[in-house]
């Protein structure tokens, strides 16, 4: 079969279930709401502006934040390991404790096999020898030496462009509002463009964040276009000699090719300005197998410069990153480790590593 | 993309074929299989691990029939122990004897029940309840504005007495909401609380207190398609420091396997009552276990294309094609450039056909496929004029060579177009006049069972996994009759399947019907 043949069949499908009688249904915004209204940032100050932690060290200060299970992980293996027999028992208990922090199939099979090669050699073995060796492994796992810091130095008086993307659900909103304060406190300024303008009260919710902080947030109508609402942002990003323009986007489910395609026009749109300098995208760690194909797609179509991995204070394990990290070379820059205003941390592969074996 | 469970048992079997029973070897090499394909759905491990043994010694014992090859077996033996979990015994909503029936959700952060409350507050709406939503959700920056918004949509009222963002106490809410419910006549009142994780005690206490405070009828647990292998943590955390009656499904419009459906029934034990599959309102529906089987095993999913098809199609558009074929009238150029474009909202090639079963076997060409094709050839057909896409016969070869140059093409593009278009013309005339295909009287031939009624080649084609470079017979008749059958098998499927046959075919999952050998059908 070739393509032609298929395009064919699909066409020929297509008219049979035409036949059958269809109904209409609308699409995602309904039509005539999307009136453009003239765009207007809200500086509303409040006056009980709160001042942010520092950022620097807190991913140590949240070590414990990573659940308790996550830390069965590290541990789990590094008791698993130290076994006086190793028997494939032994060693299906090891690729479960992977399998089930979604690190996934292919890539636990992988490192079991390095591990099973690598423990064969160092011979005789207890806790002290197996423990550098696991960490290195771990290591390897989660972060192979990239950059990851955040780009967000202003250039050429321009300010730095930071677009936050992902599915439903995942807290893009509340990353956004999380990052401000990061970079409130690394003492720039921050604009925010509050580009969902899908989700009821998406708006509201960043603009509660500024609030917090004393970022101003760019709002479009409700059911507006994205698109001009982050080309707006930024543009009143350069005018107003921002350092920093955070936008949010609304949530979109990877298979939704408009909503796709509307992402890359919002990216398009802005760069308008000039580059986009970060792309987050914003993964829930609870998210399993599907989050590799929600990069994928996400990385073809915005060009993800990033990961924020969210929801790590729970039970999840968030091994999906790794299998993203391996495929895609995409690394997790920041990890979400709670509710609270300050719980948003910037990735340390080391210190991640540490918490997960155990002190 | 990842290999479906379908593939994977083929390339097991390839060596197995013709033996007709399974040995131990077959056994734990397609139990292996089985247990990747699962854990690569998101099915948590324990719960594989469970599933594996139960089909393990199935698949062992008596039931090795006689007439079914060994992948039929396995297939089957695995389908119905999923439907088994998933599907149990469906229950519906209680409602109270003595309204308010109250309903609880609870649910991780981002699962989408803010979102939820308002479709299910619909729904009701629907059935001719009165519902109100309860924001009970005082944490998370403006959910109470989300969904005041989201109650506006739906038409329902929302008790909304504190401004939330981390002000407000929501089990005093929740407590006012009931009383307010029942003086305002309102029969079902609906909470929204705020997201919270297995592991925060304090968050499962107070959403323990905000139940107590309730009594709920109903508490659903909400769970997003998407999750991983925490799902059993969370479901188990969940059922122990809140409970919950009933499980929703949501995000199921993604392309997430949705193992967990399977992980949380198994786990506690409860149903999955309802399925959140899109962003509007209207995007809400029971749950149905058979195609959740079908999604998990990566097996085609004939009646979610069906129900995106019907969302992609303008319905004047549907009626007057359908008038048309009524009539006998021929397949034109036009309506096929209508149908790609109605195809080309649906989706991308590629998905739609992995949407297929018994596309599994050609995967690797469903992934090459270039999409531009559709461009390409609706650029042939809008090069030319009215008169040839009604009546193509007129396209002699200066017309084609026009054609080609107009639409930036080479002449044998065009003549290919135009042959293969013939050909669709053929097939739909027969059917047509038919309604069926000839030599599979009263059976809507399913995709994978396309070939089975043309005799022996035909069936060995449908059947096994193409292994031919590019996939395609080098004889052109040959390929021609193959893509003809391809077609055909897959519009007939359709159009049973939207009613003009027996739906209830479909109970029974596609890819297993494909498999059956064509005596044991009926």
């Amino acid at each position: 079969m070739d393509t032609l043949t298929l395009v064919i069949v699909l066409a020929v499908l297509a008219l049979v279930l035409a036949g059958t009688g269809v109904a209409l249904v609308g699409r995602r915004r309904p039509p005539g709401s999307v009136a453009e209204a003239p765009v207007s940032p809200s500086p509303r100050l409040e006056p009980s502006v709160e001042t942010p932690e520092p950022v620097a060290g807190r991913l140590t200060r949240l070590r414990s934040r990573l659940g308790g299970s996550q830390r069965t992980l590290g541990r789990g293996l590094l008791a698993l390991l130290s076994r006086e027999r190793l028997d494939e028992d032994t060693w299906d208990e090891v690729e479960e404790v992977l399998i089930t922090a979604d690190v996934g199939v292919a890539a636990t099979q992988e490192l079991v096999e390095r591990l099973r090669t690598r423990v064969k050699d160092l011979g005789a073995r207890d806790t002290a020898q197996v423990r550098p060796l696991l960490r290195e492994e771990l290591l390897a796992l989660v972060g192979p030496d990239v950059d990851r810091a955040l780009h967000t130095t202003p250039a050429d008086g321009r300010p730095a462009v930071v677009l936050v993307v992902g599915v439903n659900g995942t807290g893009k909103t509340t990353t956004v509002g999380k990052l401000a304060r990061v970079l409130v406190a690394d003492g720039r300024t921050v604009l925010l463009g509050a580009a969902d303008t899908f989700r009821a009260a998406a708006a509201d919710q960043l603009q509660t964040w500024g609030e917090r902080v004393g970022a101003p947030v760019v709002r479009g109508p409700e059911a507006g276009d994205p698109a001009s609402v982050a080309f707006d942002a930024v543009k009143q990003g350069s005018e107003g000699g921002y350092d920093v323009v955070l936008v949010d986007t609304a949530g979109r489910l990877q298979n939704k090719v408009g909503l796709m395609d509307e992402l890359g026009k919002v990216k398009r749109v802005v760069e308008k300005h000039g580059p986009v300098d970060e792309v987050l995208l914003v993964l829930d760690a609870t998210t399993g197998q599907n989050g590799l194909v929600q990069a994928r797609v996400f990385a073809e179509v915005v060009d993800v410069t990033g990961i924020v991995l969210t929801k790590l204070d729970g039970s999840a394990k968030g091994g999906i990153v790794v299998a993203v990290q391996r495929e895609l070379g995409v690394p997790v820059k920041l990890v979400g480790l709670g509710e609270g205003p300050d719980d948003l941390a910037p990735f340390e592969p080391e210190a991640f590593v540490d918490a997960l074996l155990g002190d | 993309m990842f290999a479906t469970l379908q593939d994977r048992l083929a390339a097991t079997f390839k060596n197995l074929r013709g033996k007709g029973k399974l040995t131990e070897a077959d056994i734990d090499a397609t139990t292996r299989e089985i247990r990747v394909a699962l854990l690569e759905a998101d099915v948590a491990l324990p719960v594989v691990k469970g599933f594996i043994a139960a089909v393990r010694e199935r698949a062992r014992g008596a039931e090795v029939h006689q007439a079914l090859n060994p992948a039929q077996q396995i297939i089957k033996i695995v389908d119905e122990e999923l439907v088994g979990i998933l599907g149990g015994e469906t229950r519906r909503l209680r409602f109270a004897k003595n309204p308010p029936t109250v309903i609880l959700l609870a649910g991780l952060q981002g699962s989408g029940k803010t979102t939820l409350a308002g479709k299910l507050a619909h729904w009701l709406k629907g059935q001719g309840h009165q519902p109100m939503l309860v924001a009970a959700d005082l944490q998370r920056p403006n959910a109470v504005t989300q969904l005041q918004v989201v109650g506006e949509r739906a038409g329902v009222p929302v008790f909304a007495p504190e401004p939330g963002n981390g002000v407000g106490d929501p089990v005093g809410v929740a407590r006012q909401s009931v009383a307010y419910a029942r003086a305002k006549m309102h029969d079902v009142v609906i909470v929204d609380t705020a997201g919270r994780l297995g592991v925060d005690a304090t968050l499962m206490q107070q959403a323990a207190d905000i139940r107590d405070a309730v009594q709920p009828d109903e508490t659903l647990f909400v769970v997003d398609a998407m999750i991983g292998q925490d799902a059993v943590a969370t479901a188990q955390a969940f059922l122990d420091g809140v409970g919950f009656d009933g499980v929703v499904l949501t995000k199921l419009d993604g392309d997430a396997r949705g193992g967990a459906a399977l992980s949380v029934a198994k786990v506690t034990g409860r149903q999955v009552m309802f399925a959140s599959n899109g962003e509007q309102l209207s995007d809400f529906d029971t749950f149905h276990p058979d195609r959740m089987a079908s999604r998990i095993l990566g097996m085609g999913d004939v009646l979610t294309l069906i129900e995106q098809a019907e969302k992609a199609f303008d319905k004047d558009q549907a009626e007057e094609m359908a008038g048309k074929f009524g009539r006998g009238e021929d397949f034109t150029f036009e309506d096929f450039l209508a149908q790609m474009e109605s195809v080309r909202k649906m989706g991308s090639m590629s998905k739609l056909l992995g949407m297929l079963p018994g596309m599994g076997a050609m995967r690797e060409q469903i992934e090459s496929i270039d999409e531009r094709e559709i461009d390409r050839t609706t650029a042939i057909i809008t090069s030319m004029t009215p008169e040839e896409r009604r009546n193509h016969k007129i396209l002699n070869a200066s017309r084609r060579q026009r054609i080609a140059r107009g639409s930036g093409r080479s002449v044998s593009d065009v003549n290919g177009l135009v042959e293969r278009f013939t050909e669709a013309q053929k097939m739909m005339r027969q059917l047509a006049s038919g309604g069926g295909m000839p030599g599979m009287p009263g059976t809507a031939g399913l995709p994978g069972m396309a070939g089975m009624g043309r005799g022996k080649k035909a069936k060995g084609k449908a059947a096994a996994p193409k292994k031919v470079k590019g996939g395609r017979s080098g004889n052109p008749a040959k390929r021609a009759l193959e893509q003809q059958q391809r077609a055909a098998g897959l519009s007939d499927a359709s159009a049973g399947s939207a009613g003009l046959a027996a739906p209830a075919e479909f109970e029974l999952p596609a890819e297993l019907r494909g498999l059956l050998p064509p005596g044991s059908q009926h």
